[in-house]
C-alpha cells in the first residue's frame, strides 16, 4: 500500500520538482541574508553574569565601596528621560524600562553581581538582581528607597514618606564579596518605536536623569566617586552621561542597561531563527503539494481505482499521510540541516551578532522545523481529504500558519497579547521549534516570531500541531468511511 | 458582453460554495476584527495603535477567502472539463475574463463592505471605552476612518481579483491558491526576515499585502512605506497584471 502510494507520488515529475524546489528554498534564503551587522572577530562578545547567560551592563554609578553589613537610603525626587528625534537632538519620552535607583555590586566590572532597587519610567518600584531577577514593588506611589545587606543576603525596601517602610523583595547573592560598591546609579535601555509594518521600527539609545536626595549611608561617611560603566560591546557611543552634586541632591544621568541580552530589533545581533526564514515557502510549496496528494485523485476519479484496489479506507489515508509526511520531513530535513549550520555562518560573516548554540539546540531546530512542516504537509492531505477541493486545504493551511505569524509580529495591529494567544492555539505554534532565547518581561524588544521568540515552549507549539493534524486525520477517516468516492 | 454576464451569473448563482464562500468571508472577517477590538488597549496618549487597523484586522485572514473565491471562480471550471464549454460559449478571452471579474468583484466587493462596515462600527462605539479617545488624540468619526474602511473593501475585492488572474495563468486551484497566498503572506514575512532596513521597507513597498494595508492606516501617515491611495495602487497594479497575464495566455492556449 505504501509501495504505491509513492510510486503516485514519484510518478509525477511536477510534485518531485515541487518538493525539491522547497528544499533549495529553506537553503536559498538562509544563504541570501540580506542582514548586515558590525560584529567582526570578538567585537561583539557578550558579557555574562553570574548564571552563564548573555547580559548587559551598562549604567552610570555614584558609589563608594563599603565593607560588611550596613543600609543604603535615598529618594528619587524625578526621573525623566529622553530618546533622540530623527534629525538630530532628543525630545522628552517616557522610556518604560528606565532605571534609577540603589544597587549594591560586587565590583565595577561588567557581569558582576548585584542587587539594586529602584525606581522605572512606567513599571513603578522594582527590585532586581544577577541580571534575571525581577521583583515588582507597592503599587501605591513611592519614591523612598533602601536596599540592606546582611551577609550574602540583599533586601529591598520601599516607602512613600521615609518613615513606613514595605519590603519589597530579599535575594542571596553568594558572589558578594566583604567588600562591595554601592551607590546611586541611572540607566536607560534602548528606546524602541514600533509603528507601521516591521521597516519602521526605529530605536536607539536613550538618556535618562534621575534627582536624588536624602541619600544616607549606615556606613562612615567616605568620598563619592562618578562612573560611568559601560559592559555594552560595539563601537556605538553612547549619549553623555555623568552626574552633578548640589548639598544633599545628585543629579545622575545613564545610558544602557542592566539586565539579560535580548535579541531582534531593540536587542542585538538577531536569533538563529532567522536562518529558517525560507521553511515559509517550504511550507507553501510542501501544503500545495500535500493537499494535491489527495485532491488529484477526487479530480481524476483515480480514487475510485484506489479504492478498490485497497478496500479498507483507513489504509489508504494512512498510506498517504506516511508518504506525504515522510517525503516531507526527508527534503525538509535536507534544506534545514544545510540551512541552520551555513546559515549562521553567512550572518556571522556578516558580522551579524547570534547567541551561541549547543548542539542538542541546534539538533533541535533542524529536525523540529523539518518535523514542523512535515506534519503541516500531512494536515494538508487530511483537510483535502475532508474539503476534496485542494485550494480549500491550501488556503486553510497557509492562512492558518502564515496568518497568525504575520500577524503577530505587526505589533500595532494587533494587540500584544492577542498575538501571543494566536501563535499559542494555531498551526502556526509548531514554529516555536525555532526557539533558542529566553524572553523577558523586564526588557523591552519586539517578541514577535519572526525575530525566534514564541510564547510556547518548543515541545507544546508542535504538541499543538500534532493535535491539529490528528483531529484533522480523525475527520478525513470519519469523512472518508461515510461517503462514495 | 451583457449575455456573458449574465452566463457567469448564472454559473455563481447554481454554484453552492459561493454562498459559504461569501459567508466565510464575512464571519472570518468580523470574527478577527472582533477579538482585536476586545483586546486593544491603548493606555495613554501617543501609545502606537491604529484604532482604523485594529478595527479593521479582520482582512487578514479575510483576504484568504477572499483569495480563495477568486480562485474557485475560474478553478472549478478547470477542475471539471466546464471551460470547454464556457470557451466554445464565450470565445472572446477577454470578454470572459470581464465578465467573470465583475461576477467575482461585486458580490466579494458588497460581502467586504458588510464584514469591514460592521467591523468598523463595532470599533467606533466600543474602542473609545479602551482609551482611544479624543484626550489621547483619536479621532474615530472621521474621514480618515471612512477611507480606511473604504480602501480595505477595495482591497479584498483586488485580492480576490488577483485570485482570479492568477488562476487563468496556472490553471489549477491548488497551485493558484498556493500562489497567491505565497504571493500576499511572502513578502511580509520575508520583510521581517531580512536584516536590512531599505530591503525590507522596498519589499513591503511591492508586496500586495502590506502595501494594500498601509491603506487602512490613520495614524503615522509619514512613516508608511507608501502613501495610502498608493499601496491600494499596487495592489491594483498586481490584479491587473495577473488578469492580463491570464487573458494572454488564454489566447495563446489551449483550454
Amino acid at each position: 500500500m505504501i509501495r504505491a502510494e509513492w510510486m503516485k507520488f514519484r510518478s509525477v515529475r511536477g510534485w518531485v520538482i515541487a518538493v525539491v524546489v522547497a528544499a533549495v528554498a529553506i537553503v536559498g534564503f538562509a544563504v541570501e541574508g540580506g542582514s548586515q551587522g558590525s560584529c567582526f572577530g570578538n567585537s561583539c562578545a557578550q558579557l555574562t553574569g553570574p548564571g552563564g547567560e548573555a547580559v548587559s551592563d551598562s549604567f552610570y554609578f555614584v558609589h563608594q565601596p563599603l565593607a560588611g553589613n550596613g543600609a543604603i537610603t535615598a529618594r528619587v525626587t524625578s526621573l525623566t528621560s529622553a530618546v533622540p528625534v530623527p534629525h538630530g537632538g532628543t525630545q522628552r519620552a517616557v522610556v518604560p524600562w528606565a532605571k534609577a535607583g540603589i544597587i549594591l555590586t560586587a565590583s565595577l566590572a561588567g557581569g558582576s553581581a548585584y542587587a539594586a532597587i529602584m525606581v522605572t519610567g512606567s513599571h513603578g518600584i522594582r527590585m532586581q538582581d544577577d541580571y534575571t531577577g525581577d521583583v515588582a514593588g507597592p503599587a501605591v506611589h513611592t519614591d523612598w528607597l533602601r536596599l540592606t545587606r546582611s551577609g550574602s543576603t540583599v533586601t529591598g525596601y520601599a516607602s512613600p514618606d521615609g518613615t513606613h517602610w514595605t519590603r519589597v523583595g530579599a535575594v542571596t547573592l553568594p558572589a558578594l564579596p566583604a567588600t562591595v560598591q554601592g551607590g546611586l546609579f541611572t540607566t536607560s535601555p534602548q528606546y524602541t518605536q514600533t509603528s507601521l509594518g516591521v521597516a519602521a521600527i526605529t530605536g536607539d539609545a536613550s538618556q535618562s536623569t534621575a534627582v536624588f536626595d536624602h541619600a544616607a549611608l549606615t556606613w562612615p561617611a567616605a568620598a563619592w566617586t562618578g562612573t560611568n560603566v559601560d559592559g555594552s560591546s560595539g563601537p556605538a557611543a553612547g549619549p553623555a552621561t555623568g552626574y552633578t552634586r548640589a548639598g544633599g541632591q545628585f543629579t545622575v544621568t545613564g545610558s544602557g542597561d542592566i539586565g539579560p541580552v535580548t535579541y531582534g530589533p531593540s536587542g542585538i545581533g538577531t536569533t538563529p531563527a532567522q536562518t529558517l526564514a525560507g521553511a515559509f515557502i517550504a511550507l507553501i510549496i510542501l501544503a500545495v503539494t500535500g493537499a494535491m496528494f489527495i485532491t488529484a485523485e477526487y479530480r481524476r476519479g483515480l480514487i475510485r481505482v484506489t479504492l478498490a484496489a485497497c478496500p479498507r479506507r483507513g489504509r489508504v489515508l494512512a498510506a498517504k499521510a506516511l508518504v506525504t509526511g515522510l517525503v516531507a520531513f526527508v527534503v525538509a530535513l535536507a534544506g534545514t540541516a544545510v540551512a541552520v549550520p551555513l546559515g549562521q555562518r553567512v550572518l556571522r560573516s556578516h558580522g551579524v551578532y547570534l547567541p551561541p548554540l549547543t548542539v542538542l539546540t541546534e539538533g533541535r531546530m533542524i529536525v523540529g522545523t523539518a518535523a514542523a512542516l512535515a506534519l503541516c504537509a500531512v494536515l494538508a492531505v487530511a483537510i483535502g481529504t475532508v474539503a476534496r477541493r485542494g485550494a480549500a486545504a491550501v488556503a486553510a493551511v497557509i492562512a492558518l500558519i502564515a496568518a497568525p505569524y504575520v500577524l503577530s509580529a505587526s505589533i500595532p495591529v494587533l494587540p500584544l497579547g492577542a498575538g501571543d494567544w494566536l501563535m499559542r492555539v494555531t498551526p502556526a505554534a509548531a514554529f516555536a521549534v525555532e526557539q533558542t532565547v529566553v524572553q523577558y518581561p523586564q526588557v523591552d524588544d519586539v517578541y514577535a516570531p519572526a525575530y525566534g521568540y514564541f510564547p510556547l515552549p518548543a515541545w507544546a507549539g508542535f504538541a499543538v500541531l500534532c493535535a491539529w493534524t490528528a483531529v484533522f486525520l480523525a475527520l478525513a477517516l470519519v469523512t472518508l468511511n461515510r461517503r462514495d468516492a | 458582453m451583457r449575455r456573458a454576464i449574465r452566463a457567469e451569473w448564472a454559473k455563481a448563482c447554481s454554484d453552492p460554495a459561493v454562498p459559504w464562500l461569501l459567508a466565510a468571508l464575512v464571519v472570518a472577517t468580523i470574527a478577527v476584527s472582533g477579538v482585536t477590538i476586545g483586546t486593544a488597549r491603548c493606555p495613554a496618549a501617543a501609545c502606537g495603535q491604529d484604532p482604523a487597523r485594529i478595527s479593521l484586522a479582520g482582512v487578514y485572514l479575510g483576504q484568504a477567502i477572499a483569495a480563495l473565491a477568486g480562485v474557485l471562480a475560474l478553478g472549478g471550471e478547470y477542475a471539471t472539463g466546464m471551460i470547454r464549454v464556457t470557451l466554445t460559449a464565450i470565445p472572446r478571452r477577454r470578454r470572459l475574463l470581464a465578465a467573470k471579474a465583475l461576477v467575482l468583484g461585486g458580490p466579494v466587493l458588497v460581502a467586504s463592505a458588510l464584514a469591514l462596515g460592521a467591523a468598523m462600527l463595532a470599533g467606533v462605539i466600543v474602542l473609545p471605552g479602551h482609551g482611544f479617545t479624543a484626550g489621547h488624540g483619536f479621532d474615530l468619526a472621521s474621514w480618515a476612518t471612512a477611507r480606511a474602511w473604504c480602501c480595505a473593501t477595495v482591497y479584498l475585492t483586488l485580492v480576490a481579483l488577483l485570485g482570479l488572474g492568477v488562476t487563468a495563468i496556472v490553471r489549477d486551484s491548488t497551485i493558484a491558491t498556493g500562489v497567491v497566498l505565497g504571493l500576499l503572506y511572502l513578502f511580509p514575512v520575508a520583510a521581517m526576515a531580512v536584516g536590512n532596513r531599505a530591503v525590507a521597507r522596498r519589499l513591503e513597498q511591492i508586496g500586495p499585502m502590506s502595501a494594500g494595508l498601509d491603506s487602512q492606516a490613520t495614524i503615522d501617515l509619514h512613516s508608511l512605506p507608501l502613501a495610502p491611495w498608493a499601496g491600494l495602487g499596487v495592489v491594483a497594479l498586481w490584479a491587473a497584471g495577473a488578469l492580463g497575464l491570464g487573458v494572454a495566455l488564454l489566447r495563446l492556449r489551449d483550454a
